[in-house]
């Protein structure tokens, strides 16, 4: 960038940077230019007056030309000032209704054409759905049969879902987080946006804090329950990980970012959001690349019905139920402060 | 069970066109919230407990909670700045 040669105006980049600038200008500044390098170029040419005449001519005809089209833009920016923001209006209620009837349209066709409830020959009764249920207990050892089927069967759905949180919760922290500078100090933007989130945030309110004093254990230990007990009752990774999240979000909304950092920064978020998602990949690796179900991982299935029991479900539904908490904290925070 | 079924559904399509209809951002949440709520309990009622569970946490909590923060941060709360004003 330092670097600029001589010519830089006259290259692509410059001429489009005037061009952002000065709007119609860059034509005429080219023209300007390029006339004045042929007359230095040109000052004991014999042919120096027939240029200097065809530049003339040259640059009268540029003129009557922007005078025409700056007529041309001035009716135009009239016309769409008065009649044109008329018919556009028009135009795009008439265009926005059509789509919403063509869409509401096209799903109840969707529905109609779905098969009926209930009728044998429909694809949910085929012989997939009847072997899930009738030996999804014996094979995965997961009293509840979604569980056995989230994370046996279509285990790698499940993988993808928690990448796809992962992901975005990455996204998140570079759109919003606010740095520091290089040297560690904070920048005006975050002193900005700490003093903005200090001045709108309940600062030891007291109900709030009594409520979620009572509150956020109850809620933790409940979402503990859902995650631990995923495999025998409704419940599991995803939705113990989201009422872990929620509880996280009520004990930093009523004690502030201070306390809240002391156990969750982002090396915090990094390490266990890994961690939970490579112990995944590494656990169902080989039944993922084999394609088969099934596979024994060395894990006794166990009775079913007692906590510790179908094998690999367990520990799978502890790491989606990590990666969600903190998926959700992440949000929350970003959303917020745009830092932890 | 019929007439119970049948007022959470009218609930609930209530409350979604409610949630478009409403002029002020922040009661519109809160009746999204409601619809959350609703559509838990049809879960309930069609015997898949797992999403239930996944909707009260996902749709009425942490979606809500996120929607607040994006509603303070632009500056959409009507109630809060009038009240300082008043205070100043």
């Amino acid at each position: 960038m330092s670097k600029r040669n001589s010519n830089w105006g006259n290259t692509l980049q410059g001429r489009f940077l005037r061009w952002m600038r000065f709007g119609w200008e860059p034509m005429d500044v080219l023209l300007i230019d390029k006339m004045s390098q042929d007359r230095d170029e040109s000052v004991n040419d014999a042919l120096s007056a027939a240029e200097n005449l065809r530049d003339l001519q040259l640059s009268e005809k540029y003129n009557a030309d922007t005078a025409i089209e700056h007529s041309i833009m001035q009716e135009l920016d009239e016309w769409s000032l008065s009649k044109g923001r008329k018919i556009v209006n028009r135009l795009y209620a008439l265009l926005s209704v059509t789509l919403c009837v063509t869409v509401i349209l096209l799903l109840l066709e969707t529905v109609i054409a779905m098969p009926m409830r209930g009728v044998a020959v429909s694809p949910t009764n085929n012989e997939v759905s009847q072997r899930y249920i009738e030996e999804g207990m014996e094979e995965t050892g997961a009293v509840n049969i979604v569980a056995g089927m989230i994370l046996d069967y279509r285990a790698f759905d499940t993988l993808g879902e928690s990448t796809v949180l992962f992901i975005a919760a990455c996204a998140v922290l570079i759109l919003l987080r606010i740095d520091r500078d290089k040297d560690g100090r904070p920048t005006q933007e975050l002193i900005a946006a700490e003093e903005d989130d200090r001045s709108h945030e309940p600062k030891s309110d007291r109900i709030l804090q009594g409520s979620a004093m009572i509150l956020t254990p109850v809620v933790l230990l409940f979402g503990i329950y859902v995650v631990l007990n995923g495999h025998l009752s409704p419940g599991g990774g995803f939705s113990g990980g989201a009422i872990i999240g929620a509880g996280l979000i009520l004990y930093l909304n009523a004690f502030g970012f201070a306390k809240a950092s002391r156990f969750f920064s982002y090396k915090t978020f990094a390490l266990i959001t890994l961690l939970s998602l490579s112990f995944y990949a590494l656990a169902k690796a080989y039944s993922f690349y084999c394609g088969a179900n099934g596979l024994p991982s060395g894990i006794p299935l166990g009775t079913p019905g007692s906590i510790l029991s179908s094998g690999l479900i367990l520990p799978l539904n502890i790491c989606v139920g990590m990666v969600v908490a903190c998926t959700m904290y992440i949000f929350y925070a970003m959303f917020r402060k745009g830092g932890i | 069970m019929d007439i119970f079924r049948l007022l959470m559904l009218v609930t609930l399509v209530i409350c979604a066109i409610a949630v478009s209809l409403t002029k002020n951002l922040l009661s519109s949440i809160i009746v999204y919230m409601a619809y959350s709520l609703v559509m838990s309990v049809i879960w309930i009622l069609l015997e898949s407990p797992d999403l239930a569970i996944t909707e009260a946490a996902v749709g009425a909590g942490v979606t809500s909670v996120l929607f607040f923060v994006t509603l303070k941060k632009i500056h959409a709360i009507q109630g809060e700045s009038s009240d300082e004003q008043a205070q100043q």
